[in-house]
């Protein structure tokens, strides 16, 4: 009987070092937010709860195979979901795994997906003090991302421009589910105060917008919806790229959160190949598709692709960028990625570290 | 391979797992309904610590729609990425040729043979009218 | 040639014998179809004028650069496709070809009503066997049905199935709901049973929007999120276990684009190894279940270098019987000869050509035996 043995990626290292872009704090109660808040939207939240479009309002539309979407391990003894314990996160992730800055990533309440804007609005900003004031501050490792509520551009923009200069604030966060393709001109605002105040957009998976997830209905398994996740990715960078954002705004960063990598070369192509045929259609876009994406787009490493051999993975970094990944763990979250095992191929000291830390660093502007 | 004492029934009850350090090993006990298994405390996959796991039964079809379910609490499902393992042989539930997790031959045995052998648990005493939990590694 | 050899013949020689499996034929206009109408529906389309609703569908505009090759249009604004002629001038003959299959993509097909749709479906189809099975003995043809009609659609593929030229049921990649959705099961069922792959074509019926996020701006982001869409229907099929249930059914992906499938494999499969207690009908890893069942024609090729492409899609799926020739006429996906890339070994370029072909749709093989006897 052959084992599988546990194969590190590449050559040990003494000391782990990373930067990892996705971690998801949690809130132990939601009262959590109480003190950033105001109580018009304190009763608000008791009476009405979530207003989102899909069946409930606080669960997922598909239920997980894993409770709260989370690694079992990662619920703290104390009581309270996975993620809102800094003190486990800490034992259990940032100093085991060498985290030197994690970029968190907030996902409670949807507040871009809330029907009710203002209500969206005044979660954001609730949900920005709140990362700084029960994370950033307490934990140095640790940097905020600036959430938005993007249907209320008005009001995303003023939140961006507050949150500018602030240095707790590595980027703008939004969720894929917007109510019409983030490309489209309602929301170029939003980019100009990305560019505007130097922030990149993190596009991390979530969100609700009452399309089914599907072009031709809802997936009816879990198995399935997760695979969605995907093309909706897919989906939101082709409207980026052909309404002509990165063209417009050409400092613009946009980082791909959780989408997965393997889409990405065959995307491109596509969209090259065919913006070559119909290029009448948006005379706007001035260079073919892959070019903005090689020069403004990066993506987020979990969940890592994990394809037949090592060097089909080789030749997938090597078609996307190896300087466009960026090392995340999805940490609390089931699918996480741990980053000694995480890439399964022999990469080379330089390989991990610019894929674990070294990308991260530059793209982040982090010392 | 050194026979090693690493826990008395007792400790274990059915439906129950403990970890064991055994030469820098950290490998999981558990006690399905009475008998009782050893693995590897790692999973093969990304390294997580399986014995944090959820232990489930084994889910089968015989066509869509239909669920049949045996084997309570004889799998373990990874904490992590939820892949299945056999308790029984390590084997992986979808993979269980090629992904595996370490077994380990375990025995039940009394006090009194282990008294009368050479053994001697490490770490506490053996007592004649006991049963011990003994693994192979 | 030997086996082995590369196959840089240029020309259009070079497919001599293919089997085209992405033929378009257009319905000029419905005034075709009214010989097949019953009396009420004749009157219907006099009372209701629907002979002057273009039914062109909004997946393929009628005059966008992918609908038709500059060289393949026809005269005088006819509908790009409509002519025999200039389909057997263009390809047929020029590629020497040994059989097309026809899949006709008209408004019939996504009508609302079911009975309406499924009534024009019917003439569709009996129009297709009059003015071009009858007509050329190189064509077969798809069975046009409306897929959200489940009852009306069975019928269809009841009525043709003893016509051997019919090879194939036909579906669009976004229809109302998700393709292994166990309504839509009987027309799976009856086309494992009569030996009929389903050939999933691009293009929606636009119940939805055809992304998760929503309408796009432009057309060409439509075109180009069909990939993803054949990713979503594909992952349904699986998920919800049609290929656990029919076992014999093959499925054709048609105009997908092709270098997706990569990604979606290891996808599906690291997905499937987590969650796989949600349909434990899933017995084995999605790649195979893709590998035994689901074919895929092979333009366009979504990629820079096609060939390259193709050899690492067999690298990747561990199979080099995945994948069928087509033209896609007349869309627009290559220009000359192109339709396959240089730098294919002969033989797998035979296999690309017709035995994959031949080997995915069994009444072609009965109709080729035929062909040898008689010859």
């Amino acid at each position: 009987m052959s084992i599988v043995e546990l194969e590190r990626s590449g050559a040990a290292r003494s000391r782990l070092r990373i930067i990892d872009c996705d971690i998801h704090p949690a809130m132990t109660s939601w009262t959590e937010v109480h003190p950033y808040l105001a109580k018009q939207w304190i009763d608000h939240l008791s009476v009405y709860g979530s207003h989102l479009r899909h069946a409930f309002s606080e669960a997922l539309s598909h239920p997980r195979m894993s409770p709260d979407a989370a690694r079992v391990d990662a619920y703290p003894e104390e009581g309270g979901p996975p993620g809102s314990s800094l003190e486990l996160m800490r034992t259990q992730h940032l100093d085991p795994n060498g985290v030197e800055t994690g970029m968190l990533i907030p996902l409670r309440w949807n507040p871009g997906s809330q029907r009710n804007l203002d209500f969206g609005v005044a979660l954001t900003q609730a949900m920005n003090t709140w990362q700084v004031e029960r994370w950033v501050k307490n934990e140095p490792r640790l940097r905020a991302s600036v959430l938005i509520a993007q249907e209320d551009t008005g009001a995303s923009v003023a939140e961006i421009d507050a949150r500018a200069g602030d240095p707790n604030f590595t980027q703008i966060l939004v969720l894929p589910k917007t109510d019409e393709p983030f490309g489209r001109r309602r929301y170029w605002p939003i980019f100009e105060a990305a560019v505007r105040s130097n922030l990149p957009i993190a596009i991390h998976v979530g969100g609700t917008n009452g399309h089914p997830s599907t072009g031709g209905g809802w997936a009816s398994y879990y198995m399935e919806e997760h695979n969605t996740v995907a093309e909706t990715m897919q989906a939101i960078l082709t409207s980026l790229v052909f309404e002509g954002v990165f063209e417009r705004f050409p400092q613009l960063r946009v980082v791909i959160m959780e989408g997965g990598l393997g889409w990405i070369p065959s995307l491109t192509a596509r969209m090259d190949k065919h913006w070559s045929r119909l290029r009448s259609e948006v005379p706007h876009l001035k260079r073919p598709p892959s070019e903005y994406i090689r020069e403004q787009v990066w993506f987020t490493t979990q969940p890592m692709e994990e394809p037949g051999t090592a060097a089909q993975l080789i030749d997938l970094f090597d078609r996307i960028g190896w300087d466009r990944l960026l090392f995340s763990t999805d940490y609390p979250h089931w699918d996480f990625d741990d980053p000694r095992y995480a890439f399964r191929a022999n990469l080379s000291e330089a390989q991990r570290d610019q894929l674990l830390y070294g990308n991260a660093q530059a793209f982040y502007g982090l010392p | 391979m050194a026979r090693h004492v690493v826990a008395t029934v007792d400790d274990i009850p059915a439906g129950q797992r403990m970890l064991v350090k055994v030469g820098g090993r950290e490998i999981g006990i558990f006690n399905i309904g009475g008998e009782f298994f050893a693995v590897s405390n790692r999973c093969p996959h990304e390294g997580a610590s399986l014995c944090k796991g959820r232990i489930v039964g084994l889910v089968e079809s015989s066509e869509p729609g239909s669920y049949q379910f045996s084997r309570r609490g004889e799998l373990l499902r990874c904490p992590w990425h939820g892949w299945e393992f056999d308790l029984r042989t390590g084997k992986s539930w979808c993979e269980p040729d090629r992904t595996k997790v370490r077994s380990y031959d375990l025995k039940v045995e009394p006090g009194g043979a282990l008294v009368e052998g050479e053994l001697q648990a490490e770490t506490f005493p053996v007592v004649i009218e006991k049963q011990y939990v003994v693994i192979e590694v | 040639m030997a086996d082995g050899e590369m196959a840089n013949a240029k020309g259009p020689g070079r497919y001599a014998g293919a089997i085209d499996c992405d033929l378009h034929p257009a319905v000029p206009g419905m005034n075709v179809l009214l010989p097949y109408l019953d009396e009420y529906w004749r009157e219907m389309v006099s009372v209701r004028a629907l002979d002057r609703l273009n039914l062109a569908l909004t997946s393929y505009p009628q005059n966008a650069p992918l609908s038709c090759r500059p060289d393949w249009k026809l005269a005088d604004g006819e509908k790009p496709g409509a002519s025999l002629q200039a389909m057997q001038e263009h390809v047929l003959d020029r590629y020497q070809q040994r059989f097309g299959i026809l899949n006709c993509l008209y408004g019939a097909q996504v009508m609302h009503s079911g009975d309406m749709a499924a009534v024009f479906c019917r003439a569709t189809n009996d129009w297709i066997r009059d003015e071009w099975l009858s007509r050329d003995p190189r064509l077969r043809a798809s069975i046009v049905i409306a897929a959200h009609s489940t009852e009306h659609a069975v019928a269809e593929i009841e009525r043709r199935a003893d016509d051997m030229r019919f090879v194939q049921v036909l579906m669009l990649v976004s229809g109302e709901v998700t393709l292994g959705r166990r309504q839509l099961w009987p027309i799976y069922r009856l086309a494992e049973k009569h030996g009929l792959p389903v050939g999933i074509h691009a293009g929606s019926a636009y119940r939805y929007a055809p992304t998760a996020v929503g309408w796009p701006s432009y057309f060409v982001e439509d075109y180009v999120s069909q990939s993803a869409a054949f990713e979503n229907q594909l992952q349904s099929m699986i998920s919800e276990g049609v290929f656990a249930k029919f076992p014999g059914l093959k499925v054709v992906a048609i105009e997908s684009g092709l270098t997706w499938l990569s990604g979606f494999a290891w996808r599906a499969d690291k997905t499937w190894k987590g969650v796989r207690a949600e349909v434990p009908w899933v017995t084995r890893a999605p790649s195979e279940i893709v590998r035994e069942h689901v074919r895929f024609t092979v333009q366009p090729i979504d990629a820079t270098d096609e060939a390259a492409a193709i050899l690492r899609l067999i690298d990747h799926l561990r199979s080099d019987e995945l994948f069928l020739f087509s033209t896609d006429y007349p869309h627009w996906q290559f220009d000359g000869d192109a339709a396959l890339p240089d730098g294919l070994s002969a033989s797998l370029l035979r296999k690309i050509v017709s035995d994959n072909a031949l080997a995915t749709y069994p009444r072609l093989v009965k109709a080729d035996r035929a062909m040898e006897i008689a010859v």
